[in-house]
């Protein structure tokens, strides 16, 4: 079988493949490099299915690097083709087309793969994931025909694919499990303002249940016609979208004695507990700075970030893992929103929450010992930078935190000392020890 | 690289940087259609910061390890490898406004008209930036200086102490 060598080989061609083969490439400029995926496109950005869904976008135009960029960095891409076998010893990568890809360093980048949640009846035409660019293209022409969807999960990918749908003016139905959409990111007071936002644009929102069966079509037996909820309602649709959420992908450890938790452990230098092996992004279970461990905080900057310290240290160059958590900024249906780390405070232990809710207009942060550990910020995210910024550096904040909700917020309000900091160019960096 | 470095004891916070990004980024980069003509307005990149008497003008610090850039889910924001300065390209932005969040300075501006991160480009089209070449106080430098005004105080404030 055909065996191939690579300096560098990396798993996944997203966020955290391409921030890896960015590091290696200003370190080495000359190791072979070579990036795998079984998706067969240049790499995208996989936020932007949606726009590409709702014909608003070319596939072309959610690229996420110019068109020449493997010739550009020197990487060899290997895409459409899935690994499906590690072998740490052999140092070797079995492909699904039985070739082999023998490594020096390793790169683990394979991001999630979606959650599905048992249903009676699954498995008909007209029944959709929304991760990949692959599911946006086969949901496209399936669209001509729909006037109905049901959406299972109000999270962020759920709410995305609602949006996407509704410009296409599909009518949708969100089913949540939770009580509240965007339940797992946000507090009930951001919740309720989003769904205002669906409401208005003629979205149904069903909170607290579940789909526990999928129904055929009267006319094409072979085809989703309906859903039927935990609490007996019947809801018809001729579209089913799940968008439940990711786990990580982490097969190709399994067996392997690579430390997997819910995904594979890596340390503050994006290593596995093989030296060689790294891992970062949705797979990943990296430093999450406010809870102080390694955690899954499967979002975009994230894996870009990660990826960069691993490909840095892959190359030889010493980096550090700042720490990531989950951040999002999100502006479905028009509603700007920005948040990050803890969204309630937890019970007890020294936690404290300041808040102001004014309209569509809201702030939140949460203290913990002086320091934020999360935040919340609705229409007006102008400064959501400079709060986040503090959060991330664990600044204490507890001699001007009454000053982080007001109006006039702004690097004026910060001590002197960090103030000047911020102006100069000494700002804290993403990669500390890294790259120059 | 040369960036925009501000004096905090000169400023007076009469804002005319802002007036100036703003025409300097403008269609017509006349002042009066720029304000009377073009809607939606172009936001200014660089913001007066102001408590009580203090006020300075901040704009992107083009950073050497851009937290924007590596936030950014498009590839719109580049740091250019040559110049240093650190863009956004329209075409690419979605508006989705994460490099706001992002950046530890707030210095991404939402142009939530257009939807669009905007953002300091240092001016390519002029020889000194406009917000520097228009502060009347000189409140203002456009330096490589290898001690640029804000890491100089941060040192003197840092041995003061
Ligand atoms: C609809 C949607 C909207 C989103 N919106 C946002 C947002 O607004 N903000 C945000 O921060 N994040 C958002 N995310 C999350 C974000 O896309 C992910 O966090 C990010 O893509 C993770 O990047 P990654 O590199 O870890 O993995 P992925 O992007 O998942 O890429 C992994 C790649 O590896 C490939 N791969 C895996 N295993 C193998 C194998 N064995 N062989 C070959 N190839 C393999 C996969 O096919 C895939 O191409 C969104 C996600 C979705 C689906
Ligand atoms: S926008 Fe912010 S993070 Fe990006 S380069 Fe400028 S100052 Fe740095
Ligand atoms: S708003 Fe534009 S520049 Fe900013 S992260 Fe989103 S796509 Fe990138």
């Amino acid at each position: 079988m055909a065996r191939k060598h690579f300096r560098y080989l990396i798993i996944g061609n997203s966020a955290g493949g391409i921030g890896a083969a960015e590091a290696i490439r200003e370190a080495d400029k000359e190791g072979s490099l070579a990036i795998l995926s079984d998706e067969p496109y240049h790499t995208y950005s996989r936020p932007l299915i949606s726009e590409y869904l709702a014909g608003e976008r070319t596939l072309e135009g959610i690229y996420f690097r110019p068109a020449d960029f493997y010739e550009q960095k020197n990487v060899q891409p290997i895409l459409g083709k899935k690994a499906v076998a590690l072998d740490l010893a052999g140092r070797l990568v079995r492909l699904e087309s039985g070739e082999e890809l023998t490594w020096e360093r390793l790169l683990l980048a394979c991001g999630g793969k979606p959650i599905v949640p048992p249903m009676k009846g699954d498995g008909l035409e007209g029944r959709f994931n929304f991760i990949t660019l692959d599911d946006a293209r086969k949901l496209r022409p399936a669209l001509k025909k729909a006037k109905e969807a049901v959406v299972i999960g109000g999270g962020l990918i759920g709410i995305s694919l609602t949006e996407a749908l509704v410009k296409l003016r599909i009518k949708v139905t969100i089913v949540e499990k939770m009580g509240r959409v965007l339940g797992a990111i946000v507090d009930a007071n951001v919740s309720r303002l989003e769904e205002a936002r669906l409401k208005k644009a003629g979205v149904k929102v069903v909170t607290g249940h579940t789909v526990q069966e999928v129904v055929a079509s009267a006319d094409r037996p072979e085809a989703v016609g309906g859903v039927v909820l935990d609490n007996g309602q019947k809801i018809t649709c001729q579209i089913l979208g799940v968008a439940v959420g990711v786990s990580p992908r982490g097969e190709l450890v399994e067996g392997t004695d690579i430390k997997k938790g819910r995904g594979i452990v890596v340390d503050r230098h994006m290593a596995t507990s093989h030296p060689d092996v790294f891992a970062c992004g949705d797979a990943a279970e990296a430093y999450d700075f406010v809870y102080g461990v390694a955690r899954l905080t499967p979002i975009w900057p994230n894996a870009y970030i990660g990826g960069r310290v691993a490909g840095f240290n892959m190359a030889g160059k010493k980096a550090v893992y700042p720490g990531g958590t989950a951040m999002n900024s999100l502006g479905y249906f028009g509603l700007p929103i920005a948040s990050a780390g803890l969204f309630d405070p937890p019970e007890g232990n020294g936690y404290e929450a300041l808040s102001h809710l004014e309209g569509e207009i809201y702030r939140k942060v949460i203290l913990k010992d002086g320091r934020i550990a999360g935040m919340a910020m609705v229409s007006d995210i102008g400064r959501a930078g400079i709060i986040f910024g503090l959060m991330r550096e664990g600044v204490d904040v507890s001699s001007f935190k009454e000053a982080l909700l007001s109006d006039e917020f702004s690097l004026a309000s910060l001590p002197e000392d960090l103030r000047k900091r911020r102006l100069s160019q000494e700002l804290a960096s993403p990669i500390s020890g890294g790259g120059k | 690289m040369k960036r925009v470095y501000s004096k905090e004891e000169v400023c007076i916070a009469c804002g005319l940087c802002q007036v100036h990004c703003l025409v300097a980024h403008s269609e017509s980069k006349d002042i009066i259609k720029a304000y009377k003509k073009e809607t939606p307005r172009q936001p200014s990149r660089i913001k007066v910061q102001q408590k009580g008497s203090l006020s300075f003008p901040l704009s992107c610090r083009h950073c050497e390890e851009p937290w924007c850039v590596y936030s950014c889910l498009t590839g719109a924001l580049q740091k250019d490898p040559e110049s240093g300065i650190v863009t956004v390209d329209a075409e690419k932005c979605v508006g989705c406004f994460t490099c706001v969040v992002a950046c530890p300075c707030s210095a991404i501006i939402p142009d939530f008209h257009r939807k669009k991160a905007v953002k300091c480009d240092l001016c390519p089209h002029l020889e000194t930036p406009a917000c520097v070449a228009n502060c009347p106080n000189q409140a203002l430098i456009f330096t490589d200086g290898a001690t640029p005004v804000g890491t100089k105080v941060v040192a003197e404030t840092a041995a003061g102490r």
